[in-house]
């Protein structure tokens, strides 16, 4: 569904994407593993036309994401951190989000909204809201569009548990359904019963891309997070 | 595309500052009109002011806003819209809230008090001065990443147009006071918009008489039909540049 054929990023001097070439199929829920600053968010925000790579192309459902920009249609992205219209509520972001992108007689999935209790506090300004709301706003409009791509940028971070576990539960239904999340976490215990693959990246460099049952045959281990640190420290 | 531009108006009218920008044009204009006994007189005394205010804040206001705005950027371009939709939208948005402040604060005591073909003239240029500041600030705002710089530039911007562009002319002059210059002083003009405003301007106005050989020179070409057409396209020329340049930028940025 999406494929990345010799991603090459530099920011300045520093290369922050070397030769990068996955091919990321459907109904996968894949991990984006790798230590701080390794390019996993660049490689996000290149799928998503954020960031305009140097070399290589990326493909999404067969076209070339290039020139293209209706194929977001089908992306709900959340990102690292969510930065909205400070002067804005968060019901009239969900109407604006909901304006820009829906269409006549389109189901809209509001369940996360209900779930959150963000309904209960829509007239709340965006400036005024904690971190871990923030992230439940970002999570709530990723999955608003019925995407067949959902792509999570450390979803959890900042969320209670509760919230946490409700996310993990949509995410799960979402994969069911046969639809491709793509995911980066650094809380490994939490991708467990999430993932079927696993993508790794250090320094830019894609080190492997495997799936789930593949490493912990190759390592020997039973957690993904054991897994990931024996290979780490190879 | 009409979506976004509303809802950047929106957001502009909620930061009320265009509104104060408005009622500040206002109250200089009708407080301008009335302390002249002839409005004519009038309309000379607020063409100078005008001319400092508005591509002041047309491109201050802008670029500060631009840079505000970055999270609503990033937000538009991870969906599905064209950055060329996001971006016009964003300049439309801007020009027409500065041009609407314009036409409420100076344009309508324009009319009411001096609705000459000067006036006329006068609202003319106010309206294209804040399209072209604000495509400047916008091609600033995208250039530079830090906002400190960012503004710094707009400033810089200001203070060349209102003040060393006329220092660089008056030296020229005295320089090479022995050549004739009438003729590439017309042409220089066309650098500047706010100058390429007054000129126009001023030539409509009785006080041209004053202006001496470069005046007569300068009526002989801004007099004409030929010269109005020809400045007006520079004045077009100003406002398309900025902008295809900040777009074409602003297509290939890393958010």
């Amino acid at each position: 569904m999406i494929i990345a054929s010799n991603v090459s990023k530099k920011f300045g001097k520093l290369k922050v994407l070397d030769n990068i070439t996955v091919n990321c199929t459907k109904g996968e829920c894949i991990a984006l593993i790798g230590p701080n600053g390794c390019g996993k968010t660049t490689f996000i925000k290149s799928i998503l036309g954020m960031v305009v790579c140097d070399s290589g192309f990326i493909t999404f459902n067969g076209k070339n994401i290039k020139h293209d920009w209706k194929y977001r249609e089908n992306i709900g992205y959340m990102p690292q951190i969510g930065r909205y219209p400070d002067n804005m509520t968060i019901g009239q972001v969900l109407n604006m989000m909901k304006d820009i992108r829906g269409k006549k007689n389109f189901k809209l999935d509001e369940e996360l909204i209900n779930k959150f209790g963000l309904d209960e506090m829509l007239n709340k300004r965006m400036r005024t809201l904690s971190g871990g709301t923030r992230q439940k706003v970002s999570a709530a409009l990723a999955f608003l569009f019925n995407p067949d791509v959902l792509i999570l940028d450390e979803p959890t971070a900042g969320l209670d548990p509760v919230a946490s576990e409700i996310l993990k539960e949509k995410i799960i239904a979402e994969k069911n359904k046969g639809k491709l999340v793509l995911i980066t976490s650094h809380i490994l215990s939490e991708l467990d019963d999430l993932v079927t693959q696993v993508i790794y990246m250090q320094e830019g460099k894609l080190w492997f891309h495997k799936s789930i049952s593949d490493l912990k045959e190759d390592t020997g281990e039973e957690k993904l997070s054991r897994a990931i640190a024996k290979v780490m420290t190879q | 595309m009409k979506k976004i531009i509303k809802y950047v108006i929106i957001d502009i009218l909620r930061n009320k500052i265009v509104l104060a920008y408005t009622a500040f044009l206002l109250l200089i204009s009708i407080s301008i009109f009335n302390l002249e006994d002839n409005s004519a007189k009038g309309l000379l005394s607020l063409l100078n002011i005008i001319l400092i205010i508005v591509p002041l804040v047309s491109l201050l206001f802008p670029a500060i806003y631009v840079y505000n705005s970055s999270e609503f950027l990033e937000l538009l371009v991870s969906q599905p819209l064209k950055r060329k939709t996001i971006w016009l939208s964003l300049f439309l948005g801007l020009a027409v809230s500065m041009s609407f402040a314009f036409f409420v604060g100076a344009g309508i005591p324009i009319l009411l008090f001096q609705a000459t073909a000067t006036g006329f003239m006068m609202l003319g240029a106010g309206l294209i001065l804040s399209v072209i500041f604000v495509a400047l600030a916008m091609l600033a705002a995208v250039i530079a990443r830090d906002k400190a710089k960012g503004i710094g530039v707009v400033i810089l911007l200001w203070l060349y147009f209102s003040v060393i562009f006329d220092g660089l002319i008056l030296f020229i002059l005295f320089q090479f006071a022995d050549y004739p210059l009438e003729k590439m002083m017309v042409a220089a003009t066309a650098f500047n918009p706010i100058d390429l405003s007054r000129i126009l301007i001023l030539l409509k106005m009785d006080v041209a008489a004053l202006m001496g050989y470069t005046g007569a020179i300068f009526k002989d070409f801004f007099g004409t039909q030929m010269g109005l057409i020809v400045s007006f396209l520079v004045l077009v020329t100003w406002m398309i540049i900025p902008t295809w340049l900040s777009l074409r930028k602003f297509k290939h940025k890393d958010l």
